[in-house]
């Protein structure tokens, strides 16, 4: 069960031609792939595309009629294989992932599918961000398109641009038969606005032709002496068809402006935000009409040279907007011109900063600092001071009193409680070597826990440390969520240190789901799900790839005892790796689940009870240890109420959910004893208030006594 | 009200620019969509961008939106931003006080033309809560920086208010957004979006209008804005102190006072007695000296009574069962009337612990004897989980609790005892010379605290930082480089910082003894 029902989205992937389709452009996207008669989907989560995938999970009934195959993949790989289904059939298709990491797990096949080419229409959507939506910022999929040499998409940033750059995409891909990848910025994917629909569309040519009519094809074929052909015909023939195709239908766009000797080369994604900034300067009114001719990149890869030297000839300078490093279209577009001869300046990563993400106040500043070489006249005015006040002063008097909020565990977290209990026996033991992996574990390497040395990719965390494998009694320990351990973990962490005899810990955090994009169920989640098998042990798993010391932690809360398992597999004498399985569900998802049944359940008058946390103020000593070992956003401080205690108490507000960490955590570590459960005993049965009844006349009457002494 | 013509250019429409800067669960994905649903029912095309799943994990995010009037775009559609741009920002709204610093440190709130509505309350980073000290950021200075940043403000606890209406606190910024009169959409219709929305309606309409009222009622902007903490309630003053109440000053009065309710709450009159006893010299020196301004007998008097009602199992106990504990809990956890509470504890006592609280005698055979350590280390190897609104546990406690008059035998009270005189005799002793370091000397026993492993590393910590007191006395800086120790004895638990921060202080004065030969 993902994060997020998409129930209500999927309602409009119905909707029929005419009819305005409102929502997010990811969403969009997957009403564009149905228009455009995919056959088959498949994906692999994470932002920004999670959305497209959980929609089409839940639109499973709208795809069984339209024939089309959804592939909740096992990983980025997977996904991209998927697309081999186009290579001998006139199928399209499409997958999914984040990227530049997702296609780094996906290179094999991609590679392998840009060497034989398609016939089929194949489309690789990537979420692509160069900003606070990435985990790898500073690497782009730009280089993988031209080492494979697939071809690049980066349309403007609305939704009537990113559905036509679906639709065209499929057929650049059919044109050329080569696989297209589609980049969407974290912020375009979830761009609200709109577009007229069209109807959806049956595949011509069904999974079913395919399986009753296989068509087999050796020049396509992964092999010597074919893929010497491969070369040759990428570079004769799909290149060449790819450049006719995009220049023919116009993908990318030429604006006028009134000025003829500068122009401003950039890539779609970055349109709206450039022109903003060209707005606020004066370069351009708000609809878009721009003072200086633009030519839009909405295909980054390949460069159409012809269009360049078109827009270039007779300017005396370009900018060349082009978010992320290295700058390769700058670099394509500097030989363009060399070889056909034009003196035109181009300018880009001289005006403009060399890394980092292209936000409005850069982009800004970069136009200009062109336009002052190339066209002062250009720009408007600076307005004039009409306050005293200055943004320099306020930010003079913030001083250092905004701190950043990184990333942390939710309330409640079932991984929190694992972390105090490997806090603890480092405790005991001294710190060790931890080698972490992807996944809401990660947050574990920094405050409060400060767990962790490396985390070098999905599924890994136990290949990195196998090197270190235990000497002298220290061993290293690898921590690995299910979702890795499912998404290539299983061979890449466990298998490998089983058949290297590497004598480590592997610590499986089970939260029953993919919880850090947004709880995608795995091969072992507990869910009864229709349309995927669920409910595979994981220690059914890592025993089946040869691992002896298996323990099962079936309740992560209890601290005490995952204290005590993590010791005992950092010391015991067995040999090879010794792997822990901590499981309890994600909380997230279990309030997501259990809430609306709870708040029914005490509606309809069942006894419910309700627990939740607190802490006694005039016991709490306020040096806040119990916070350095949880971290729960629910465990906070708050002013001393005692006058003649100044240090700020521990406080847990209203948003705990009662998991009990803290009071474990009070114990494992022998804290103070301010911690108290409270149980809410929601429409109380007759036994309970008769037991309360008992209980309010003998501790009342006591409670009297002692107040009157 | 803005009429979208906020530009140097009165022709140029642009369009209404909106940052929400919040944090996970406070709504602020609702608060967009009210707004793209307020403004697309006012005759305006509507875009909101976000980084969903965000906030939950980071604790902070934007949402942003801008709005532009339909009747500018027949002909030709606008191109709207999907990132808000420094210096174009129109209205920033920020559900928390720091946030709003953030949006202040990343330029989108500028002098020129931003409307910031911000909460004042806090929702304290992970820096703030792992301090083993005060390191609670400056609402002032936020509040002085808002003022300077913004061309207007409305900033107040939302917090508070929400809560009252059990609502998240966007509603209440909507409510603030509305009575602003920055968008040009009626009060009404701000409502109306609420009611389309269809969920949680009426806690949040509640919200709302609370929110509308606090900008009409004023009191906005000013440290009144900030939240309040409640002020301790004025102790009186008992009838102990009134052989010495005309030797205070108006601000050692209620200290003391509280001082002497606090032992006489937790042990007796005599406790209490001992206490003033104690205050005795610091009190003759303070008369002494003409014009002094009492800190010292201020700090010694607080930080004494803390000492003195060291926490203790029985202490603790006794804290636990009472009916205004009872109380405190119940109204905490919001328990509804009719609603059943019941109270379990998480108490781990460790051996020492009950050593300390017997008879000293009997502490000390404990210690000695094998088997009852063997035994003491058994009982006490795990935590128990003691319900204490249950009669037997309720009983349990009690037990402990009556104990009290055995407390004035136990090794506890004579290790506390003796370290409190000691103390006394040395800030007595330091006072004569230089007054600043006395006070500073003074609060170092605030360092001793806790439970356990805590009280034991605390102490450590005290003994060090007094063990290098006669290599501080006499240096110009003497006082200001002890507080700085005892910052440092705070900064960590197990004491790194002091013993770096001991070094070089230490060292310091080597070198300045070295350049005055």
């Amino acid at each position: 069960m993902a994060e997020r029902s998409f129930k209500e989205e999927v309602k409009q992937l119905g909707i029929g031609a005419g009819t305005e389709f409102r929502g997010e452009a990811i969403l969009a996207v997957t009403k564009a792939l149905l228009q455009s008669g995919v056959s088959y989907v498949s994906g692999y989560q994470g932002a920004p595309i999670s959305h497209l995938i959980d929609v089409l999970n839940d639109a499973n009934d709208l795809l069984q009629r339209l024939g089309v195959r959804f592939e909740s993949s096992a990983n980025e790989a997977a996904a991209a294989a998927a697309l081999a289904a186009s290579v001998n059939y006139p199928m399209r298709g499409a997958c999914t992932f984040k990227a530049p990491v997702g296609v780094n797990v996906a290179s094999d096949a991609l590679a392998a599918l840009s060497s034989g080419g398609v016939k089929g229409g194949a489309l690789v959507i990537i979420g692509e961000d160069y900003g606070e939506g990435s985990s790898i910022n500073q690497e782009r999929s730009h280089a993988f398109a031209m080492k494979s040499q697939m071809w690049l998409l980066d349309p403007r940033p609305n939704v009537q641009s990113i559905v036509d750059a679906v639709e065209k995409g499929f057929q650049l891909s059919e044109a050329s038969n080569t696989a297209v990848i589609l980049q969407l910025r974290i912020r375009a994917c979830h761009v609200y606005g709109s577009f007229i629909a069209k109807d959806n569309v049956k595949p011509a040519f069904s999974r079913d032709d395919a399986l009753t009519k296989p068509v087999r094809d050796v020049s396509r074929y992964m092999l010597p002496p074919y893929i010497y052909n491969h070369e040759r015909e990428k570079v004769e023939h799909r290149w060449p068809a790819a450049v006719k195709f995009i220049a023919d239908n116009k993908l990318n766009e030429f604006f006028d402006g009134e000025t003829d000797d500068v122009g401003i080369i950039m890539q779609g994604g970055m349109y709206n935000g450039v022109l903003r900034a060209m707005e606020i300067l004066g370069l351009a009114d708000v609809y878009g009409n721009s003072r200086i001719p633009l030519y839009v990149m909405n295909v980054t890869y390949p460069l159409i040279d012809e269009e360049l030297v078109r827009f270039c000839a007779g300017k005396k300078a370009v900018l060349v907007i082009e978010e992320g490093q290295p700058e390769f279209i700058e670099q394509g577009i500097n030989t363009v011109l060399r070889r056909a001869d034009l003196q035109t300046r181009v300018e880009g990563k001289s005006v403009l900063p060399k890394a980092g993400e292209y936000t409005g106040g850069v982009l800004q500043t970069g136009l200009r600092r062109f336009c002052e070489a190339y066209g002062p006249g250009l720009l408007a005015p600076e307005p004039p001071n009409r306050t005293n006040k200055t943004l320099a002063a306020a930010i003079d008097k913030l001083g250092d009193n905004v701190h950043g909020r990184q990333p942390s565990f939710c309330t409640g977290c079932p991984e929190r409680p694992i972390f105090s209990a490997m806090k603890l026996v480092q405790r005991e033991m001294g710190p060790l070597h931890i080698s972490n992996d992807v996944g809401c574990h990660t947050f574990a390497a920094l405050e409060p826990f400060n767990l962790g040395n490396t985390n070098v990719g999905y599924g890994v965390g136990g290949a990195s440390a196998s090197p270190l494998s235990g000497q002298n009694g220290k061993r290293p320990v690898a921590v690995i969520g299910d979702g890795g351990l499912w998404h290539s973990g299983l061979i890449s962490s466990v298998g490998h240190q089983v058949f290297n005899k590497t004598d480590s810990v592997i610590l499986v955090v089970d939260n029953g789901y993919a919880a850090a994009t947004g709880g995608q169920d795995v091969l072992s989640s507990s869910g009864n799900i229709a349309t995927r098998s669920t409910q595979h042990p994981i220690e059914k798993a890592i025993r089946g790839v040869g691992v002896e010391w298996v323990k099962h932690v079936t309740r992560t809360y209890d601290v005490t005892k995952m204290r005590d398992v993590l010791r005992e597999a950092l010391q015991t004498k067995s040999e090879g790796p010794k792997v822990v399985i901590a499981s309890s569900e994600c909380m997230l998802n279990k309030q997501r689940r259990e809430k609306p049944l709870t708040r029914e359940a005490i509606k309809r008058g069942e006894r419910v009870v309700r627990e939740r946390f607190g802490v006694d103020a005039d016991t709490c000593t306020g040096d806040h240890s119990c916070i350095r070992l949880s971290g729960c956003p629910s465990l906070t401080i708050a002013p001393n109420p005692d006058p003649l205690r100044r240090q700020p108490i521990t406080k847990v507000v209203d948003s705990c959910v009662g998991c009990g960490h803290c009071g474990e955590v009070s114990h494992a570590a022998v804290l103070c004893p301010s911690f108290y459960k409270a149980s809410i005993v929601n429409n109380p049965t007759w036994w309970d208030r008769a037991k309360q009844s008992v209980r309010d006349i003998v501790i009342g009457f006591l409670q009297r006594r002692v107040e009157v002494q | 009200m803005m009429n979208a013509t906020n530009s140097t250019d009165t022709s140029r429409v642009r369009p209404i620019t909106i940052a929400i800067l919040a944090m996970g669960g406070e709504g602020g994905g609702v608060l967009t969509d009210w707004i793209v649903d307020l403004a697309e029912h006012g005759g305006y095309l509507a875009q909101k961008t976000s980084v969903p799943g965000v906030a939950q994990r980071t604790g902070a995010t934007v949402y942003y939106v801008e709005l532009f009037p339909k009747k500018a775009a027949r002909e030709q559609l606008p191109v709207l931003a999907l990132m808000p741009v420094p210096g174009d920002v129109d209205i920033v709204l920020a559900s928390e006080f720091m946030e709003a610093g953030r949006a202040i440190a990343r330029g989108l709130v500028t002098p020129d033309r931003t409307v910031l509505i911000t909460s004042t309350h806090r929702v304290f980073t992970m820096q703030e809560r792992v301090a083993v000290q005060d390191d609670r950021v400056d609402s002032h200075a936020l509040l002085k920086s808002s003022e300077e940043a913004a061309a207007r403000l409305f900033a107040f606890d939302m917090s508070g208010i929400a809560e009252a209406a059990g609502s998240p606190v966007t509603a209440v910024l909507f409510g603030a957004l509305a009575a602003s009169g920055v968008l040009p959409f009626q009060r009404t219709a701000f409502e109306a979006t609420i009611r389309r929305g269809g969920v949680g309606v009426e806690p949040s309409v509640r919200a709302f209008k609370a929110g509308i009222d606090a900008v009409s009622a004023g009191t906005i902007n000013t440290e009144a804005a900030l939240p309040i903490v409640a002020a301790a309630p004025d102790p009186g003053v008992p009838a102990l102190l009134s052989g010495i109440s005309s030797q205070l000053t108006d601000t050692s009065r209620p200290v003391v006072s509280s001082g002497v309710l606090r032992l006489i709450d937790y042990q007796d009159e005599d406790y209490a007695r001992l206490y003033l006893k104690r205050l005795e010299p610091i009190l003759a020196i303070e008369a002494s000296r003409s014009g002094s301004s009492g800190e010292l007998l201020s700090e010694v008097a607080r930080v004494l009574a803390v000492a003195m009602s060291f926490e203790d199992t029985i202490r603790v106990a006794e804290l636990k069962i009472r009916r205004s504990r009872f109380d405190r809990v119940r109204s905490e956890v919001r328990a509804k009337d009719g609603e059943i509470v019941e109270i379990a504890e998480y108490m781990h006592p460790r051996r020492q612990e009950i050593v300390e609280t017997v008879p000293a005698s009997l502490g000390r055979w404990m210690m000695r004897s094998k088997i009852a350590s063997a035994v003491l280390d058994r009982v006490t190897r795990k935590g128990y989980v003691v319900k204490t609104s249950s009669v037997r546990g309720f009983l349990l406690l009690s037990l402990v609790a009556r104990l009290k008059p055995l407390r004035r035998r136990s090794l506890r009270w004579m290790a506390e005892s003796k370290r409190h005189e000691v103390w006394l005799a040395q800030v007595a002793d330091v006072v004569s010379r230089d007054y600043a370091l006395a006070v500073e000397v003074a609060r170092c026993l605030e360092l001793v605290k806790g439970y356990g492993d805590t009280h034991d590393r605390a102490t450590a910590k005290f003994q060090t930082i007094m063990a290098a007191l006669p290599a501080l006395e006499g240096r110009g800086d003497a006082a200001a480089q002890l507080a700085a120790l005892r910052k440092a004895a705070d900064a960590d638990e197990y004491g790194d910082a002091l013993k770096q921060k001991l070094a070089a202080v230490l060292d310091e004065g080597h070198g300045m003894g070295a350049a005055a030969e």
